[in-house]
């Protein structure tokens, strides 16, 4: 007979709220945030680093979401929020919130040597906002480049074609004419100097240091004289998937260290984000994940409701999951096909899933007007209701072949293929390796999280729409690396069509608009009151959150955060390519799936 | 090309069997045909609008039928520049830099709002508004982003801009004329800086000092 010496003893879980109770008993000095409509945890930078101790050793919170500056120009404060989750547990973050002076003297002692997911978020907190980490391992800016000047995200900061504070702008077309910002600027472009600086020469050596950092001095074996060489990789390169950079330092073909460059693809998302009116930003949510708009559409309005408090019809929620879901499987065969086209698998495989993936993009443009980019989630609903034709066929026979015959069809072309092939299973099986505390500890998201073992999903976690009326699995894999994820993919896309299959019985039953019937959504849309949220969803690439916080009767955010699931699942890449070779690393940064447009925002 | 059937008359004896094999046309002709026919694209995506690029060059768009499917790596082997997405001021010096690599004779086309003009993304303080304060465009392809249809479109207009050109007085072939030359790869200082409005940001800086004194 077998003992089982340590049986794990009966864990009970901590919900959020007695967590909460839990560090108010234990940390005196912590305070409910005070502004209306905010929930948080106010506490002193001081406390910072054992109320996060404990909040992660002791009450099981082990994931930290997201990590958000935030400029209070009215009080001269910055604020850094955390979001905080229980894996085990599920529901909601505890929030906690430190505020500091607005002067530079000011820091906040770094979460980055307990959660390495902070790492990237904490130093674009610093580029953003001049936010200092004290105890960050290497805080330097990370979407703008070392010699930029200022801290773009601060409210005081202005823009060189800068106009207002709130859109829509009273002043392009003065008189009725229209005024090109160009013309206007001394230089004709879209750039703005300090006061009084002139070009000297050549000062601007942007590559120097990065190169510097990372250079490995000669090998150490005596007697034998081996150097390492540093690499770049990008950001025009052909497998890095877009703008991304890699910095690698190769002893023979191995990799010894990487740096990733992002930025390259920075759009001052979150800036712009906050002068526009709330319906302004769902186009720009589009383009943050451009392979999967209504998922990011899904999203972001899912935040402005809980704001605003506004109700969805029924119909619209089942449109809705139906797309998300639709969007989920495309992009798991674009994110498939390149995958396998990294590993050496050229282009059939790829074009093969394009096949599929042109059918849902014509869906969506007979639904909203726009393959890519939809635009087509509203407050409240959805922009209009499904067209009765598509491609000619009737709706419902359309979306029936797809998710019952052709979909399914073209996976299993795509599994007879590369499902079973020896050198597909040979570059995955065993590379990249990330263990399960990792990836919990380094933020990872989605697919990322699900390979490393981790059943965590945000659909069963913290369900939002209608997810908790739908049976479904979520596919986990232990094993940690290519193909885990590879798996996980290609699971989800099975998963994804039971979905719809369930979805299409609803939608057929449901009758009524899929909007709010008041008529036309009002362009200016007014905030009833001040507050704050943190809305995610399960995005095909993670967790995409919006932390959204608005003033009373206002008709654009006050602060517009992106928690981008692409962004954060970089973190270990230098980890898990260490040791491979540089083909390998293609593969790993292919297994990541990131698209830059959400990378840099 | 329009190809003109016609019965050779001439001194050259030309077999039989090949009489009906021979073509006669320009040098003009046959050699912007041939260019036009064969552009090969960079593989070079910049955002949103190179999913799209890429979906042009699969296959239900099929851009193999204009003897484009040849996307090159690098610059070195391309005559075509698709500027495919949003231009920041952190990748605008990799750009110009690339397209100094690429030889004459190059087209450069611009596709989308954001390369067009900044697009969505105009205001913002990271992005540029349009590659054309860099390079010198040739096609312009609006949308956001440009369908396949728009994007293929736009290739045909290249192609017939191509076809329009003179072997006599293209920039390339001139023994002093004036080349589209080497654009001057922009830095980055304080903010994005264009070497060649070195003058004007010196003029302004003074400008601003005076105002300073003198208040
Ligand atoms: S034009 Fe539109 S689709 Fe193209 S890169 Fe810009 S934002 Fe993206």
């Amino acid at each position: 007979m077998v003992e089982i010496l340590d049986a794990p003893e009966e864990q009970t879980l901590t919900t959020p709220d007695e967590a909460i109770a839990a560090l108010k008993t234990q940390f005196p000095g912590i305070t409910d945030d005070p502004r209306d409509g905010h929930e948080a945890l106010m506490v002193d930078s001081a406390d910072l680093l054992s109320v996060a101790a404990a909040l992660k050793n002791d009450l099981g919170f082990e994931y930290l979401s997201s990590v958000t500056g935030v400029d209070l120009i009215k009080d001269d404060k910055l604020e850094v929020v955390y979001h905080v989750y229980s894996i085990e547990a599920g529901g909601g973050p505890v929030t906690l919130k430190v505020q500091v002076p607005r002067d530079d003297s000011a820091s906040v002692p770094s979460l980055t040597p307990m959660w390495r997911g902070a790492d990237f978020q904490e130093r674009e907190a610093w580029d953003l906002y001049g936010i200092k980490f004290d105890g960050h391992p290497d805080l330097r800016r990370i979407l703008m480049w070392e010699e930029f000047v200022g801290h773009p995200m601060r409210k005081d900061w202005k823009e060189a074609f800068y106009e207002e504070d709130h859109k829509p702008f009273g002043s392009r077309w003065p008189g009725g004419d229209v005024v090109r910002m160009e013309e206007l600027n001394p230089f004709g472009k879209n750039v703005r100097y300090p006061d009084g600086w002139t070009p000297t020469g050549n000062e601007y050596d942007v590559e120097t240091n990065m190169y510097g950092m990372i250079q490995k001095a000669s090998d150490e074996i005596p007697g034998l004289k081996t150097d390492k060489v540093t690499v770049n990789i990008g950001p025009q390169h052909p497998s890095t998937h877009g703008v991304f950079r890699m910095v690698v330092t190769l002893d023979g073909e191995t990799v010894v260290a990487l740096k990733p460059v992002m930025g390259y693809l920075h759009r001052n998302h979150e800036k712009i984000g906050e002068r526009n009116t709330f319906i302004q930003n769902i186009p720009y949510t589009d383009r943050l994940d451009y392979l999967s708009s209504m998922c990011n559409n899904h999203s972001y309005v899912m935040a402005i409701e809980k704001l605003l408090g506004t109700p969805v019809p029924e119909r619209a929620e089942w449109i809705r999951i139906l797309m998300a879901e639709l969007t989920r499987i495309v992009n798991h065969a674009w994110a498939l096909g390149f995958f396998i086209n990294d590993i050496g698998a050229l282009q059939t495989p790829m074009l093969m899933l394009y096949i599929e993936r042109e059918l849902v993009l014509d869906f969506f443009e007979a639904v909203s007007g726009a393959r890519m980019m939809c635009n087509y989630m509203r407050f409240g609903g959805v922009a209009y209701d499904l067209p009765e034709h598509v491609r000619g066929q009737e709706i419902y026979s359309f979306l029936d072949t797809l998710v019952n015959e052709r979909i399914p069809a073209g996976m299993d072309d795509f599994l007879a293929l590369i499902d079973k092939n020896e050198i597909a299973n040979a570059r995955m099986r065993g590379v990249g390796i990330l263990s399960r505390e990792d990836a919990i500890n380094t933020s990872m998201a989605g697919p990322m999280l699900r390979a490393s073992g981790v059943n965590y999903d945000v659909r069963r976690a913290e369900p939002y729409s209608y997810y908790d009326q739908l049976d479904f699995d979520i596919p986990v894999y232990s094993e940690g690396d290519l193909w885990a994820r590879y798996k996980v993919r290609i699971d989800e896309i099975y998963e994804s069509l039971k979905i719809c299959r369930q979805v299409l019985g609803y939608l057929k039953a449901t009758k009524g608009a899929p909007y709010q019937p008041e008529g036309k959504q009002q362009y200016n849309i007014r905030a009833p009151k001040a507050g704050d949220v943190y809305s995610r969803a399960e995005n095909p690439k993670g967790e995409l959150g919006f932390y959204c916080k608005v003033n009373a009767k206002a008709t654009n955010l006050d602060r517009y955060h992106i928690r981008a699931p692409s962004f954060i699942n970089l973190t270990t890449l230098e980890q898990m390519s260490i040791g491979h070779k540089v083909a390998d690393l293609v593969a790993v940064l292919g297994s990541i799936d990131i698209v830059l447009g959400e990378v840099d925002r | 090309m329009t190809a003109t059937t016609r019965t050779l008359e001439s001194d050259i004896a030309i077999p039989d069997d090949v009489k009906e094999n021979v073509f006669i046309t320009s040098v003009n002709g046959i050699y912007n045909w041939a260019r036009s026919n064969s552009m090969w694209p960079m593989v070079f995506g910049l955002a949103c609008c190179a999913i799209e690029m890429i979906c042009t060059a699969s296959s239900r768009y099929d851009l193999a039928r204009f003897g484009m499917e040849v996307f090159r790596a690098t610059p070195r082997q391309s005559d075509l520049m698709i500027v495919s997405g949003t231009v920041t001021k952190k990748m605008v010096p990799t750009i110009v830099r690339l397209y100094n690599q690429m030889p004459e004779p190059r087209y450069v086309l611009s596709m989308g709002a954001c390369a067009n003009g900044g697009g969505p993304f105009k205001e913002g303080y990271a992005v540029v508004d349009g590659i054309d304060k860099f390079l010198p465009v040739d096609v312009y392809v609006p949308g956001c982003p440009p369908t396949p249809q728009a994007l293929i479109f736009g290739l045909m207009t290249l192609q017939e801009k191509i076809r329009a050109q003179s072997i006599t007085s293209v920039p390339w072939y001139q023994k002093d004329g004036e080349l589209t030359g080497i654009v001057p790869i922009p830095v980055l200082g304080p903010d994005l800086v264009d070497l060649r409005q070195v003058d004007v940001i010196k003029d302004e800086a003074n400008k601003t000092k005076l105002v300073t004194t003198e208040a």
